[in-house]
């Protein structure tokens, strides 16, 4: 399938508006390029976030796709449940054979990082062929900005704080992508600024004989306190700073590629600076805040360059 | 019928709540999308868009997170004003100066954006 705005404009959008979330919400971005990426009839497994109150409010629905909505722990469960259930139907006849379901879960990434975690790394290892796209938006948004595995280093939330005991969140992000490589499933970074390279890892990863989970940042403007209009061009910031960088691990965890390589690699203040949540990054004294983090995010690029060399 | 049951629900106000046997099972909901859910009122900036100097790129329909850009024969056709939240992701994204501009102002039911 070409990847061709002309043509994919002509096509029923399967995500429709009319959705409650926040303005500038770049859930609905990735959602809208996830479901026109999706080659065949797409099931989607939705748990408790941001994207399931607002897009599922009774009694509307902004999906015109099949829609499971299930509590936050067990979305790749009902998902594996969901494509056994095809299987088990195809081989009593009662759904044609020929006909292929993609099965995909979207969650947020306190439902995959934290509380998903247990049930996607059973579906990973089962090898159901489903997609896990989490929605990386680094802290539990839906309930009021709460620190998550996926908040970054010395990041402000509302159980983070930033005083003079502590600034902001004292851990690094967990590195999810490495997690879902390491039980040999397709496993991708991306965002959703990249729509072209988005669009082809979903495709990829619902052709792939196997699990696959696609990680995707999702700038927050509410959470991560910068204007609405901003959305699109902070998740452009995380990638030219490899703060977040494209990548993808195939052949069963053994062949990591780094789909974009910055020609500049941008500082990581250019990325801080437009956000609130690092806003005591640049006050007087916190100046080694800036260094940790671009250390840390130095110390990942590299270690993610030596893998695809390897590899 | 499902249409008609699914019209009573959307008219949840006191006076008219529908029946038990009414609501579908399950409480499954049978809706056609949520488009007509104005969010569009919501809005405080409205986006203006040039109609001379756009080249349909369509960057603008790709990252609206509302689904309110129109598109027809793959051609930009206009805003959907009753459901533009004014975010003003278009407008930042738009490649082209002075294609699409947000303006101060969510009036929205009369206005032509």
């Amino acid at each position: 399938m070409a990847l061709n705005l002309k043509e994919l404009s002509q096509r029923e959008p399967l995500f429709t508006g009319g959705a409650r979330l926040c303005v500038g919400c770049p859930a609905p971005m990735i959602v809208k390029q996830v479901l026109y990426a999706a080659p065949h009839n797409p099931i989607v497994v939705n748990p408790t976030c941001c994207l399931e109150v607002s897009s599922a409010v009774f009694p509307y629905s902004s999906w015109k796709v099949p829609y499971y909505h299930n509590a936050f722990e067990n979305a790749a469960a009902v998902a594996s449940g969901i494509e056994r259930a095809v299987v088990a139907l195809k081989k009593r006849g009662r759904l044609a054979r020929d006909k292929e379901f993609d099965i995909i879960v979207i969650g947020g990434d306190g439902g995959t990082y934290d509380i998903g975690l247990q049930a996607l790394s059973g579906m990973l290892e089962r090898g159901h062929r489903c997609l896990y796209v989490c929605y990386d938006n680094g802290a539990y948004m839906n309930t009021g900005i709460q620190r998550s595995g996926a908040t970054p280093y010395g990041a402000w939330t509302t159980t983070s704080h930033v005083g003079p005991a502590q600034k902001g969140k004292q851990q690094p992000r967990k590195d999810i992508v490495q997690i879902a490589a390491a039980h040999g499933a397709y496993a991708a970074n991306a965002s959703l600024h990249a729509w072209r390279d988005l669009m082809r890892k979903v495709q990829t990863a619902l052709n792939y004989d196997g699990p696959s989970f696609i990680n995707v940042q999702a700038p927050c403007p509410r959470g991560w306190r910068f204007p609405s209009s901003k959305t699109v061009e902070i998740a452009r910031l995380g990638t030219e700073c490899c703060f977040y960088p494209l990548y993808e691990v195939t052949d069963g965890g053994k062949k990591w590629i780094i789909n974009h390589t910055p020609r500049r690699k941008l500082p990581v203040e250019d990325y801080l600076r437009p956000q609130g949540r690092f806003a005591h990054f640049f006050q007087k004294g916190n100046e080694y805040l800036i260094e940790e983090f671009q250390r840390q995010v130095d110390e990942r690029w590299e270690h993610l360059l030596k893998l695809a060399e390897m590899s | 019928m499902k249409r008609k049951i699914n019209d009573s629900i959307r008219k949840l106000d006191k006076t008219c709540l529908p029946n038990w046997y009414e609501i579908p099972l399950a409480g499954a909901i049978l809706s056609e999308g949520s488009e007509d859910y104005e969010t569009g009122s919501w809005r405080t900036r409205r986006p203006v868009w040039n109609k001379e100097e756009c080249t349909s790129c369509l960057i603008c329909w790709l990252f609206c997170p509302e689904m309110a850009i129109k598109v027809t024969g793959g051609k930009m056709a206009g805003i959907n004003a009753s459901l533009c939240k004014g975010c003003g992701v278009c407008a930042n994204e738009c490649p082209r100066e002075g294609a699409m501009t947000m303006v101060e102002g969510g009036e929205y039911r009369d206005c032509k954006v």
